[in-house]
C-alpha cells in the first residue's frame, strides 16, 4: 500500500495546521493587516487619494436633480417595477438608512426625511472580497470602487456582500429605448452602453475624476449639500467640514468603513 | 462498461424517458431565460439568489454525505458498506453535476463563467467552491469508477487509488465547509453571519444524504436481485439519527442566541421564517411543515422498535426527513437570508414557472446520470451473484 490510514492521517492533520495558521490567514485578511484600523488613512498607500463624499442633509438642496445628474449621464434605466430597478443614487427614509439608529422619539421632520443614498466606495468593500472574477475592484491610487460590466459573470455575489443594498442587477435588457425613456430624456451617446445580466453601481462618476471634474451628483447641487474630495488630504476642503461638523457613516458596526459621511 | 446503462427493462427505460422529458421542458424553459434574462425569474433586486442557489445549497449535503460511506468503509475499514461505497460515490457525482448546473443557470452571463478560471480571485470564497466542487467531482468519478471496474474483475483495487480515496474524506467536508462560508462570511446578513454555519450544513447533510441513500438501496432492492443487507441499512439509519439530532440541536442553538441576547437583527428572519414579518409570511407554513417533518422523523427513528426492519416505514421516515431538510436548506436558509433586506425592507420571492421548470429539468438531469450510472453498478453487482 502507497499510503495507509495512518499516514494519511498524519499528512491531514499536519496540512490542517499549516492551512489554518499560514494560507488561512491570507484568505481571511486579503490586504494589510492594519486595514481594519478606523479611518482611511493606514490602509492607503504614499500619496494615494482616497475619494469620499460628505452628503449635508441639513442643506434645503434639489436632491431630484442630483439623482436625474447622475442617472441621466449615465443612462441608467428609469423600471417602474420595484423588484427590477436599477439605482446609482436615491433616497430612503432613515430607518432603511441608518437601521437600529431610529427610536420612537425621533422628530417627526427627521422621520419624514428622505436621506441621499449611493455606494459608500468603502475602504474595506465586502463587494470587492467576495466577487470572482474582480469585476469589482478598488482602485489603489483613489479608492474608488469600480465595476467593470464587461467581465462580470453575473453570480450577483456582491449583492448578497454588500451591507447596504447599493448595488443592482440588470434583470432584463437595460439599454434605454422608446420604452424606459421618459419626460423627454435624451440616451446620453458618450457613456458606453451596459448588457443584461450584470451588476451595476455608481462609480463615483470615475470617468468624469480622472478629467479633474467632480461626480455628475455633485456638479448638480446649488447649496452645497454634496461634497467630494480628498480623505486623504488633511487640506481637502471635506476634510475641514469633517473637522467642524458631527457627521454619521452608515452601519459602522460591519467594518467596512464606508467613504460616505452624513451630516442629519 | 458504462454501455450497460443502455441496457435495461422496460421500467427503467420508461424512467428513463420521463426523466428525458422532464430534461427537455427544463432545456426549453432554460433557452427562454437565456435569452430573455434573469428576469423571467421572481428574484429582485432585495431577494437575489432564489431557487437555483439554494438547490446548489442543498445538494452539496447530498454530494458531501458519500463521506458517511467512503470514511468508515476505508479509514475503519467497516466491511459492511462496501458493497454500496459506490453507490454513494455515484449519487455524489450525480448531486455535484446538479450543483454545477444550478450554478450555471443562476449567471447572468454564463457565456462568461470562465473567467472565475481566466482571472482567479483567492479572496473570493466562489473561487475555491469552484475548485471543490470541480476537484470533488473528478475524485469520486475517479474512485467510484475504479472501485466497481476493480469489483467487475475480481480484484482488489489497485494501490495508487488509495490516495485519492483518502484526500476524499476531508474533500468531502471541504465542499460543504466551503459552501458554507460563502453565506458566513457576509458583513450586514445576520442570518447568515453564525459560526455555526458550516457545522449546521455537515449536520444536515449527513443526515439528508445518508436518507436519501437510505430510500435509493431500498427501491435498488426491489427493482434488482442486488441487496444491500440490513446491517448497512441500519447502521446508515444510526448515521441519519444523530445527524438529524445534531441538526436541530445546532438550529436550537440559532434561535437561542438570536432571541436570548433580544438583538433585533438576529431575531428577523427567523420571526419572518417562523412567523411572519410585517404581514410577510409566505415560507412561515413551508418552515413549520419542515419542523413538524423533522422532528417527527427523529421521534420515529428514535422510539419505533423494529423500524430499521421494516422497509416500508423506514422509507416514509426517511422520505419525511428529506424532505424537511429539503425544505429548511432549500427554501428556508438561502431565501430568508436576503429577509429582511440591508434596508431592512421585506421583499418576498415567489418562483416563476419557467424557474420551476429549469429546476425540475436540472434535478432530471441528476436522476438521470444517477440511473444511469447506478444501472451499469447494479448489472456488474447482479453478475457477481449468479
Amino acid at each position: 500500500m502507497a499510503i495507509d490510514r495512518r499516514d494519511f492521517l498524519k499528512v491531514a492533520g499536519l496540512t490542517t495546521v499549516i492551512g489554518l495558521t499560514g494560507g488561512g490567514l491570507e484568505l481571511l485578511r486579503p490586504g494589510d493587516l492594519d486595514a481594519s484600523a478606523p479611518g482611511h488613512e493606514p490602509a492607503a498607500a504614499p500619496g494615494a487619494k482616497q475619494w469620499g463624499m460628505l452628503v449635508d442633509m441639513s442643506r434645503k438642496e434639489n436632491w431630484q436633480a442630483c439623482i436625474e445628474a447622475c442617472h441621466n449621464l449615465h443612462n441608467v434605466p428609469s423600471i417602474d417595477d420595484k423588484k427590477e430597478e436599477i439605482k446609482w443614487i436615491w433616497q430612503a427614509p432613515f430607518q432603511e438608512v441608518f437601521p437600529g439608529s431610529e427610536s420612537a422619539y425621533m422628530s417627526d421632520v427627521m422621520k419624514a426625511r428622505q436621506f441621499m443614498v449611493l455606494c459608500n466606495h468603502c475602504a474595506e468593500p465586502a463587494c470587492v472580497r467576495v466577487c470572482p472574477t474582480k469585476a469589482t475592484f478598488k482602485r489603489p491610487e483613489d479608492g474608488i470602487v469600480m465595476m467593470d460590466m464587461h467581465r462580470c459573470i453575473g453570480c450577483r455575489f456582491c449583492m448578497a456582500g454588500c451591507p447596504y443594498g447599493a448595488r443592482s442587477f440588470n434583470w432584463r435588457e437595460p439599454r434605454l429605448d422608446a420604452l424606459t425613456l421618459k419626460g423627454g430624456r435624451k440616451i446620453n451617446l458618450e457613456y458606453p452602453t451596459r448588457e443584461r445580466g450584470v451588476v451595476e453601481k455608481c462609480t463615483f462618476c470615475a470617468e468624469r475624476v480622472d478629467e479633474g471634474k467632480q461626480p455628475a451628483c455633485v456638479e448638480a447641487t446649488r447649496n452645497g449639500g454634496l461634497v467630494f474630495g480628498d480623505l486623504n488630504d488633511p487640506h481637502s476642503e471635506i476634510r475641514q467640514l469633517l473637522r467642524v461638523k458631527s457627521t454619521i457613516r452608515r452601519k459602522p458596526e460591519v467594518g467596512t468603513n464606508p467613504s460616505i459621511f452624513y451630516v442629519v | 462498461m458504462i454501455e450497460r446503462a443502455l441496457t435495461g427493462s422496460s421500467r427503467y427505460y420508461g424512467w428513463m424517458t420521463l426523466l428525458g422529458g422532464l430534461i427537455g421542458l427544463g432545456v426549453i424553459s432554460y433557452a427562454y431565460q437565456y435569452n430573455t434574462g434573469l428576469g423571467i425569474t421572481g428574484m429582485s433586486r432585495d431577494v437575489s439568489w432564489g431557487l437555483y442557489i439554494s438547490q446548489f445549497t442543498f445538494l452539496v449535503g447530498v454530494a458531501a454525505s458519500a463521506v458517511m460511506l467512503v470514511l468508515p468503509y476505508y479509514l475503519h475499514n467497516y466491511k459492511t458498506f462496501g458493497k454500496i461505497v459506490v453507490l454513494g460515490e455515484f449519487l455524489a457525482i450525480a448531486s455535484v453535476t446538479m450543483c454545477l448546473l444550478f450554478i450555471l443557470a443562476d449567471l447572468g452571463k454564463p457565456m462568461r463563467a470562465l473567467n472565475v478560471i481566466l482571472h482567479p480571485t483567492p479572496n473570493s470564497i466562489l473561487f475555491w467552491d469552484m475548485v471543490v466542487l470541480n476537484g470533488y467531482l473528478f475524485l469520486n468519478v475517479l474512485c467510484g469508477w475504479v472501485a466497481l471496474l476493480s469489483e467487475k474483475k475480481e480484484v482488489p483495487p489497485p494501490k495508487w487509488i488509495k490516495p485519492f480515496i483518502y484526500l476524499s474524506i476531508p474533500w468531502a467536508v471541504s465542499i460543504h465547509t466551503v459552501t458554507a462560508f460563502l453565506y458566513a462570511g457576509l458583513p450586514g446578513r445576520h442570518f447568515w453571519l453564525t459560526a455555526i454555519m458550516a457545522p449546521r450544513f455537515l449536520a444536515s447533510a449527513f443526515a439528508g444524504g445518508p436518507a436519501l441513500l437510505i430510500i435509493l438501496c431500498l427501491i435498488v432492492k426491489r427493482v434488482s436481485k442486488f441487496d444491500a443487507g440490513k446491517e448497512a441499512i441500519s447502521k446508515l439509519t444510526t448515521i441519519v439519527t444523530y445527524a438529524a439530532l445534531l441538526n436541530i440541536f445546532f438550529v436550537l442553538l440559532e434561535v437561542f442566541t438570536a432571541f436570548y441576547s433580544n438583538i433585533p437583527g438576529h431575531m428577523h428572519t427567523l420571526q419572518y421564517l417562523f412567523a411572519g414579518l410585517h404581514g410577510h409570511a409566505q415560507l412561515v407554513p413551508w418552515m413549520w411543515t419542515s419542523t413538524i417533518l423533522g422532528v417527527g422523523a427523529i421521534l420515529a427513528l428514535l422510539t419505533v422498535p423494529g423500524l430499521r426492519e421494516k422497509e416500508g416505514l423506514l422509507a416514509l421516515t426517511c422520505g419525511a426527513l428529506f424532505i424537511s431538510l429539503w425544505i429548511d436548506k432549500g427554501l428556508g436558509l438561502v431565501l430568508g437570508g436576503f429577509v429582511p433586506s440591508p434596508m431592512e425592507a421585506v421583499t418576498e420571492y415567489h418562483p416563476s414557472a419557467p424557474e420551476i421548470l429549469i429546476t425540475i429539468g436540472i434535478w432530471s438531469i441528476g436522476f438521470f446520470i444517477l440511473s444511469a450510472l447506478y444501472r451499469v453498478a447494479i448489472s456488474i453487482k447482479e453478475e457477481k451473484m449468479v
